[in-house]
């Protein structure tokens, strides 16, 4: 039986209805954190050539150099320099890398596959349902760092592992919330008509569903970019995650923590990075939400 | 109902059986665990020895029943490090793990309880905005990043708490209670922000208000019992995110629970502490999960007529 798709509305007093709500239309284009997020990103693709010094080359005797802005910095080292020698900017700019790559990698991976599932769930209900759904269920109450530290143990931590052991665990929570948009989706005029029209399983899930999602998709994937990050730095901090040679926020900061004291940047720079580009991905998120799908909730 | 909690049951036993499996495989690839545990002088024989006495030399299949077996009695054999039955470790660092988690919960829904209903309530004032600045913040900092900066910057250079460890009583909680609940009091408060939101605009709560109910009353009573079915969704969701959250607060505040214990004992490839670890937690999540939908089924009764 096909549902009403204006019975909510039909019932609420006119006058409350039509008023739009002007906190949610009245936002504008996040500028600033779209600004960051390009900033971010051509950091990341361009750091070849943006790089002042190479970020793996230690000088013993340049160690602990305070940023330009304190006293003792020189201009050599913009940002100060680590326990090594190392350039900090040379460095947080290289990790800007592995910080895009393994959110926008795992975050692609998880959507994908969540999604997939939640649709089939949907589309088929039943037993099928009941299957992915109790699967997803299971998924979904896995510490995610967990996981991610038995990897990195079996098999050596890469940034693979990290990938791998975040988008299995992520993929639920794309499959839940599609899934939940099917089920309302399957209720209306327009799929029923495309089964009478002959339309097959693939193509109303490929043609008639799939698009429908797509806002909620949008809105979860930059949502969940940020948190991405947040995970890849934790399990580099916890030694899980991309190993040594190569510069990450998260390993930074664990690197830097022993010298808090004494060389402050050396861990709070890395720190503020993460913090200024979460920040960014998690507003232009929610301004997504409010703009192309004000029901959603997410965490 | 019975029926509904009976088939919850079932599938959370499913789940761990599962997950047992999954644990047993990945635990036993993480090398040979005789490597750490003998001398650098230790001989082939002195190998086949300590394998033999160990069990690791009998089939997988035939390891892995024994380990069910006898942990379903919370026997999990030796800690390969320490040297003593797992689940005295276990029995040692498990309250003081729950001590913080619920201290660092009461934390959480001590803030975001009223800040998320005035945030609602005062929509698009100065309170509201804060709320919303305070979410953002929740959900964009690094745990361990801030848990370093407030053990550098409080137990550090101010003195005023302990930087780690669990010896100074109510004050040692303090500090990593407040960095664990951080994540979820952004989440919390945000969920019940627009729950309530939804919720007073609703036409219950409009005839409440019709009717000449107090206004303190249609807020705290009529809508936020609805405005909490949302809540109550994710809070399976939210106790995850703690549990993994612990992991790294533990480490950073050398607070002896068992995210602590599950980072030594991968670190040390100590398998059957890591087995251990991963199968309470994993018990403990499924505990609360189906303590969640159960009451979930309780509060919304369209839930338990669904199914």
């Amino acid at each position: 039986m096909p549902a009403e798709p204006l019975a909510d509305g039909a019932l609420t007093l006119p006058d409350v209805a039509a008023r739009p709500d002007p906190a949610a239309r009245g936002r504008r284009v996040p500028v600033v954190s779209l600004g960051i997020i390009v900033l971010f990103v051509l950091v990341a693709i361009l750091a070849p050539f943006l790089s002042p010094a190479d970020p793996g080359e230690q000088s013993l005797r340049n160690r602990f150099k305070p940023p330009v802005w304190m006293e003792g910095g020189s201009s050599k080292h913009l940002l100060g320099t680590d326990r090594l020698g190392r350039d900090m900017l040379s460095r947080m700019i290289w990790g800007s890398r592995v910080s895009l790559a393994a959110g926008v990698v795992t975050v692609l991976l998880a959507s994908a596959f969540g999604a997939g599932v939640g649709l089939v769930a949907g589309y088929h209900g039943g037993m099928v349902d009941a299957v992915l759904m109790r699967a997803t269920d299971a998924t979904m109450s896995f510490p995610v760092i967990l996981l991610a530290l038995i990897l990195a143990v079996t098999v050596g931590p890469s940034f693979t592992n990290v990938v791998v052991a975040i988008a299995v665990i992520l993929w639920a929570r794309y499959a839940r919330v599609i899934r939940g948009q099917v089920l309302t989706l399957m209720g209306l005029d327009f799929i029923a008509q495309a089964r009478i029209a002959g339309a097959g399983a693939w193509r109303i899930i490929t043609r008639h569903l799939f698009p429908n999602t797509l806002n909620t998709l949008v809105v979860l994937v930059t949502l969940q970019i940020g948190y991405v990050i947040i995970v890849e730095a934790s399990l580099s901090f916890l030694g899980a995650g991309i190993p040594p040679p190569t510069p990450a926020w998260g390993s930074m900061i664990s690197e830097g923590r022993e010298f808090v004291t004494s060389a402050w940047w050396v861990s709070s720079l890395p720190g503020l990075a993460i913090l200024l580009v979460v920040l960014a991905f998690n507003l232009l998120g929610d301004w997504l939400r409010d703009t192309l799908d004000p029901k959603l909730r997410q965490l | 109902m019975i029926r509904f909690v009976f088939s919850r049951v079932l599938q959370s036993l499913v789940a761990l059986a599962i997950l047992s499996v999954v644990v047993f495989i990945l635990a036993r690839a993480t090398g040979d665990p005789l490597q750490l545990i003998l001398p650098m002088s230790a001989t082939p024989e002195d190998y086949a020895d300590a394998r033999r006495y160990l069990g690791l030399d009998r089939p997988y299949v035939e390891q892995y029943l024994s380990f069910v077996g006898r942990a379903v009695t919370g026997d999990f054999g030796n800690s390969l490090r320490a040297r003593r039955p797992v689940i005295e470790l276990i029995q040692e660092r498990l309250p003081n793990s729950l001590r913080l988690a619920a201290f660092a919960m009461g934390i959480s829904l001590a803030i975001a309880f009223p800040l998320g209903v005035l945030a609602a309530v005062k929509k698009g004032t100065g309170l509201d905005r804060t709320a919303q600045v305070i979410a953002v913040l929740g959900q964009s900092l690094p745990t361990f990043w801030v848990a370093i900066v407030l053990v550098e910057v409080v137990a550090g250079r101010l003195q005023w708490l302990p930087a780690g460890g669990s010896s100074q009583g109510f004050a040692s909680y303090i500090l990593p209670g407040f960095t664990l609940g951080w994540f979820v009091v952004a989440g919390m408060m945000r969920l019940l922000r627009s729950g309530m939101l939804e919720v007073l605009d609703s036409e219950y709560v409009k005839l409440a208000r019709v009717k000449g109910v107090v206004e303190h009353r249609v807020v705290w009573v009529h809508a936020l019992k609805n405005a909490l079915i949302p809540v109550v969704t994710f809070a399976g969701i939210y106790f995850s995110i703690l549990v993994t959250t612990a992991i790294v607060v533990e480490t950073v505040f050398a607070w002896p629970g068992l995210g602590r214990l599950a980072y030594e004992g991968i670190s040390s490839r100590d398998f059957p502490v890591i087995q251990a670890v991963v199968l309470t937690t994993a018990a403990i999540v499924a505990l609360v999960n189906l303590g969640v939908d159960c009451l979930y089924a309780v509060i919304d009764p369209r839930i338990r007529h669904a199914r």
